[in-house]
């Protein structure tokens, strides 16, 4: 730091946490990363949608090959979370833009959404690979 | 305002763009509406691999693969209009971006329809 910045407290902020970027732009980039890690998951859920559907796949069967698996159930928990996030951020900007909700509302609605998918996804998760 | 005026304002409206921008936000919400369904009837296997038996024997019915295909298209768009926007915001600009929006709707239909005939 140069002498004439150090008399005017320039650049002390260098020196501690960086701030937080604001809410909307952090939400943005958690709904990109979301988007993008669901990407490849949503492409290997539906090869497995036209698998169990092409061969007719039974609840044994399914059961069969998911329970007692760990990498299903990280694929799936990971899938949900991420759904979970992605969804409740694109219904916070739908009820943004298309509603005229009050923000505090707009953002219980959205967290609920989040919240409940999120538990109801891992419930799920849980009844198809636990042994 | 005249008609002629109204159908000015609302010109980008007509844009393949903000088509592909209105597909992917009511394939999202359509989604968002299916998913605790979907997580519920998962759920059944909790009670019993009969449960879940049941349910599955109901899908089979042919108005509900139906409806399965359609949920094959809203994820297809929606992961591959998500994939555009990912492309648009990230990679280097195409001043011309309609024929990936065009793509992303047709490998969505594609898929919607390969999966009736893979599962009739």
């Amino acid at each position: 730091m140069r002498p004439s910045e150090r008399q005017a407290g320039l650049g002390d902020e260098a020196l501690g946490p960086p701030p937080l970027a604001p809410l909307n732009v952090r939400l943005y980039l958690m709904q990109r990363v979301s988007a993008a890690v669901m990407a490849p998951l949503v492409a290997v859920h539906l090869g497995g949608m036209f698998y169990a559907s092409a061969r007719g796949l039974s609840a044994a069967e399914i059961l069969g090959r998911t329970q007692g698996s760990i990498g299903w159930a990280l694929f799936y928990g990971l899938f949900v979370l991420a759904a979970a996030v992605h969804a409740a951020i694109g219904m916070r900007s739908v009820l943004t833009e298309w509603t005229p909700l009050a923000r505090r509302v707009r953002d219980l609605l959205a967290c609920g959404l989040g919240l409940a998918l999120a538990g109801l996804g891992l419930r799920a998760v849980a009844a198809v690979t636990l042994p | 305002m005249t008609l002629e005026d109204k159908l000015d304002a609302a010109g980008h409206r007509r844009s393949r763009l903000w088509i592909a921008f209105l597909v992917h936000r009511l394939s999202g919400l359509a989604l968002a509406c299916f998913l605790p369904l979907h997580f519920l009837m998962l759920g059944t296997a909790l009670r019993g691999e009969a449960q879940l038996e049941a349910l599955l024997r109901w899908t089979a019915n042919p108005l509900v693969k139906f409806a399965e295909a359609g949920l094959v298209f809203l994820l297809s768009v929606h992961l591959f209009g998500g994939l555009r926007v990912l492309v648009v915001e990230n990679l280097t600009w195409r001043a011309e971006q309609r024929p990936i929006a065009i793509a992303a709707l047709i490998i969505a239909a594609v898929a919607a329809i390969a999966f009736i005939i893979s599962s009739a």
